[in-house]
C-alpha cells in the first residue's frame, strides 16, 4: 500500500489537493494511507518551497498548487 | 475550471486564444454603450445618485472583469517560465545591492501565494539567498502583482500603473537592503537557522509545450478570477456608492493635496491591519480620486493593506522573531510613507 502525503498549513488549495487525490484513488479502486502532514517544521523537513505538496513513499512528486486531475491519476 | 482547459482542443491552441482575443476586443470596446443600455432599461438617469451609483457599477464590473482575466491568464503562461525553484536558483548566493534588485523583479513574475509564504522563505534562505534578499522578494511578491497593475492600468492609465510599479519595486528594494544591513540573521526562529541547506526536493519538470502553456494560463484564471471575483464585485459595489452618494470634493479635505501632513501616515495606519486583495481595493480607490482625495494619500493606503496584512504576520511569526517581524513591517510602511508624500509632491 502506498504511502501518501500531502504537505500544507491547510490552506484552501491544500484541502482540495487532499479531496482530488481521494477522488482519484476511490474510482481507481485503490488503497493508499493518505496523510496531512501541517506543522510547518514537518513540512520543510521535504525541502518544498511552495505548498501544497505532495509525498508518495518518501518522494516529492509534486509542490505548488493543486495538481492536475491526469497528473494525480499517473501516480496511481 | 481544470475540465474546461482540459477541454480545449489541444490541435488548434492558437486558434482559440486569437478567438479569444477578438471576443475580448469586441467587449471592451462595447462597455459605455452596454453601460448606457443597462441603464436606459432601468429607466434611471445619470443625474440621480442611484443612478450615477449603478452607471458606474454595471460600467466597471464587466471591464475590471475583462482586465483581470486578460492579464491573469499572461500571468499564468508567464508562470510556466518561473518556478519558484528557478527563482532560487537564480538569487542564490547574490550580494545585497544587486541581488535585492533581481529579487524585487522576479517577485512580480514568480508565482506565489501567501500561504507559501513561509515555505519559500525558509526555501531562500536554505539556498544561501541573504535575508535582505529574500525580504526584497516576499515585499515585492504580494505588492506588485499582477492584480494590482492590471487594475490601475485599466482604471488610471499607464502612467500612473508604471508610477505604481517602480515605487512598490523601489520599497521592496531599499526595504530589503536596510534589513540586510540590520543584520538581523539571528532573529529567525532557532529551528529555520538549523535547516541546513541542501536538502530541497529535486522536482523533475517536462519542459512544457505551449498548448500545456496556454492550458496553465487558463487555469490560472480560473483559479485567480474564480477566487477574487467576490471581492471585485464588493468592492465595485463600495466604490460605487462613494461614487454616486459621496459629494464632490467630500475627500479633499482629509485626504486631498491640502489635507494636513498626517493624512498620509493616517491611511498608512488605517491599512496595514486591513487585508484585502488588489481587486477588492482598487475600485475603492478610484472612487476616493474621484472624489478629491490625493493620489499619493491613496496609493499609500492600498500598497499597505496588500503589502502588510495581519494574516501573513501571524503566518511569518512562525520563523521570525518578534524583533525581526517589527522591523520588517516598520521599514516597509516607512518606505510607503515616503512614496506617498512624493506622490502627492509630484502629482
Amino acid at each position: 500500500m502506498k504511502n501518501v502525503k500531502v504537505l500544507g498549513t491547510g490552506c484552501a488549495n491544500c484541502k482540495n489537493t487532499v479531496k482530488l487525490i481521494d477522488e482519484v484513488v476511490k474510482a481507481k479502486g485503490i488503497e493508499v494511507q493518505l496523510e496531512k502532514v501541517e506543522q510547518i517544521q514537518d513540512i520543510m523537513t521535504y525541502g518544498i518551497m511552495a505548498t501544497p505538496g505532495v509525498v508518495i513513499d518518501g518522494k516529492v512528486v509534486h509542490a505548488g498548487g493543486v495538481p492536475a486531475r491526469a497528473k494525480v491519476e499517473s501516480w496511481f | 475550471m481544470t475540465t474546461l482547459a482540459n477541454a480545449l482542443p489541444r490541435r488548434a491552441p492558437w486558434g482559440w486564444v486569437m478567438l479569444a482575443n477578438i471576443l475580448w476586443i469586441a467587449a471592451y470596446a462595447n462597455l459605455t454603450s452596454f453601460a448606457d443600455a443597462v441603464l436606459a432599461l432601468s429607466g434611471l438617469s445619470r443625474q440621480t445618485h442611484l443612478g450615477e451609483a449603478l452607471h458606474f457599477f454595471i460600467f466597471d464590473t464587466p471591464k475590471v472583469l475583462l482586465l483581470l482575466t486578460a492579464i491573469v491568464f499572461v500571468m499564468g503562461i508567464v508562470h510556466t517560465f518561473v518556478s519558484p525553484e528557478r527563482t532560487r536558483a537564480f538569487l542564490s548566493g547574490r550580494r545585497l545591492g544587486v541581488g535585492n534588485v533581481f529579487a524585487a523583479t522576479l517577485g512580480i513574475v514568480t508565482p506565489f501565494c501567501s500561504c507559501s509564504a513561509v515555505p519559500l522563505f525558509i526555501g531562500f534562505l536554505s539556498a544561501g539567498v541573504p535575508l535582505g534578499v529574500t525580504f526584497s522578494f516576499l515585499i515585492a511578491a504580494p505588492m506588485v502583482n499582477e492584480v494590482a497593475l492590471a487594475l490601475l492600468f485599466g482604471m488610471f492609465g499607464w502612467k500612473i500603473a508604471g508610477l505604481y510599479l517602480a515605487m512598490g519595486l523601489i520599497v521592496a528594494i531599499v526595504a530589503g537592503l536596510v534589513i540586510g544591513k540590520l543584520r538581523m540573521e539571528h532573529h529567525l526562529e532557532d529551528w529555520v537557522r538549523a535547516i541546513q541547506a541542501g536538502n530541497a526536493a529535486e522536482l523533475a519538470v517536462d519542459r512544457p509545450s505551449w498548448a500545456e502553456r496556454i492550458d496553465a494560463g487558463v487555469s490560472h484564471v480560473g483559479e485567480i478570477v474564480g477566487k477574487v471575483w467576490p471581492y471585485v464585485l464588493a468592492g465595485i459595489a463600495l466604490g460605487a456608492g462613494i461614487h454616486g452618494y459621496v459629494p464632490e470634493d467630500f475627500m479633499a479635505g482629509i485626504m486631498g493635496k491640502d489635507a494636513p501632513w498626517w493624512s498620509v501616515p493616517a491611511a498608512v495606519v488605517i491599512g496595514v491591519p486591513m487585508y484585502a486583495n488588489a481587486a477588492g481595493i482598487i475600485p475603492v480607490v478610484e472612487a476616493l480620486i474621484g472624489k478629491g482625495a490625493a493620489l499619493g494619500t491613496v496609493l499609500a493606503f492600498m500598497m499597505s493593506v496588500i503589502a502588510l496584512s495581519l494574516p501573513e504576520m501571524i503566518i511569518l511569526r512562525k520563523v521570525l522573531k518578534v524583533r525581526l517581524i517589527a522591523t520588517f513591517a516598520g521599514v516597509v510602511a516607512l518606505g510607503i510613507l515616503i512614496v506617498g508624500y512624493v506622490f502627492n509632491a509630484v502629482l
